[in-house]
């Protein structure tokens, strides 16, 4: 017993054991979607955490040790970040046509976004850093903490509304949309990338190229469209 | 059934010091970006925007001038988007973190976050289709 141990102390010292952990959980995370025929419900970022979490309940781990791993994973999010003007690129020629109807879309889903988050959390009667904390929801994680901060919410609660968005938005938008028939991948997209920013954007992406350019697109624009509002809303009500 | 049709874009085989290159652009775009907004502070103390954003629109604004992308920049790009789903996998584990304001105020985080999320689905894509159909400008 004391061998294992040893090597257990030894590995939950270095991060190449969590940084392995990740990847392998995103892989079964995979596989397992594949399994399900590409089912919206089975969420590679939902599985793959919850099976983490699970890992780090189970051998009693604190996030900053899973984290001291996992940082090079989550670093590349920048990067990735980056690479999304690619497509953006490749899609420039049907993006012209429609700018009208992504400006309207885009306002209006960002008001919404924004609107009724509040309102409903509001009507629990909850206190002002709660509500300041879902009010940039539909952002991106570093914005909405950015935005958090400044209208005196908790940047961390702020993180973590925006990755259950962000799941929210992936597993409903497919079954949503066909429901109601819509085929027009440039609206399908850009409606998911306003509501789920980046892991709305991984799972267009996943369905359809020209939904992905779209998404990666709404998601930079509501990025900056939300920090404009909340910015207004911040000086006319503080 | 879901439209699952898995693009698959051929790529042709890139030296490893192409795949460097391809990645150097992109980060050295993310690091024009973190310097654009960290300078835009000095003026406006009060803005928040992501660095990794601006970078992107600076890329695009980039590419469209020059008007052509290298090889090696769309596959290290094409790569990364391909597995855009981990790398957010570290963000999602950290919900462990909160689980007393989760416990406290859980049912209606998670149920302004529900509705809110399918309400602007339907918003977006319902005024983007509408728009879209009064401009005549229906895309294919």
């Amino acid at each position: 017993m004391s061998g294992i141990s040893t090597i257990w102390v030894y590995l939950n010292t270095s991060p190449l054991l969590w940084l392995a952990v990740t990847i392998a959980a995103f892989l079964a995370a995979h596989f397992v979607g594949r399994k399900l025929g590409g089912s919206p419900l089975a969420n590679s970022v939902l599985i793959a955490g919850a099976i983490i979490i699970a890992l780090l309940l189970v051998s009693g781990t604190p996030y900053a040790t899973y984290f001291e791993g996992a940082q090079f994973v989550h670093f590349l999010l920048g990067p990735a970040t980056v690479a999304l003007a690619v497509p953006l690129f490749k899609n420039l020629d049907k993006v012209r046509p429609v700018l009208l109807p992504m400006a309207g879309a885009l306002l209006a889903g960002s008001l919404t976004a924004i609107g009724s988050a509040v309102a409903i959390v509001a009507a629990f009667g909850a206190p002002a850093d709660i509500i300041a904390s879902i009010a940039p929801k539909s952002t991106s994680a570093p914005i909405a903490m950015e935005l958090a901060r400044s209208l005196g919410g908790v940047p961390s609660l702020a993180a973590v509304l925006v990755i259950l968005t962000g799941i929210t938005g992936a597993v409903i938008v497919t079954p949503l949309m066909n429901f109601l028939r819509i085929k027009d991948y440039a609206a399908r997209g850009f409606a998911v990338g306003v509501a789920s920013h980046g892991i709305g954007t991984a799972r267009a992406f996943q369905v359809n190229d020209v939904a992905g350019a779209f998404a990666g697109i709404a998601m930079a624009l509501n990025g900056a469209l939300t920090s404009f509002l909340i910015l207004i809303w911040s000086l006319v009500f503080a | 059934m879901s439209p699952q049709s898995e693009t698959e874009t051929a790529r042709p085989a890139l030296t490893p010091v192409a795949i460097l290159a391809g990645f150097a652009v992109l980060l050295g775009f993310q690091l024009a970006g973190e310097i654009f907004v960290v300078a835009t502070r000095l003026i406006l103390p009060s803005f928040a925007f992501p660095g990794p954003v601006a970078g992107m629109l600076l890329l695009l604004v980039f590419l469209t001038v020059r008007k052509s992308l290298d090889s090696s920049t769309n596959a290290v790009a094409s790569g990364l988007i391909g597995v855009l789903s981990l790398l957010f996998v570290p963000s999602a584990v950290g919900v462990i973190q909160y689980g007393g304001v989760l416990v406290d105020w859980g049912g209606p985080l998670l149920l302004a976050v529900v509705l809110s999320t399918l309400a602007t689905l339907l918003v977006t894509v319902g005024t983007f289709l509408w728009i879209a159909k009064l401009t005549g400008k229906q895309s294919p």
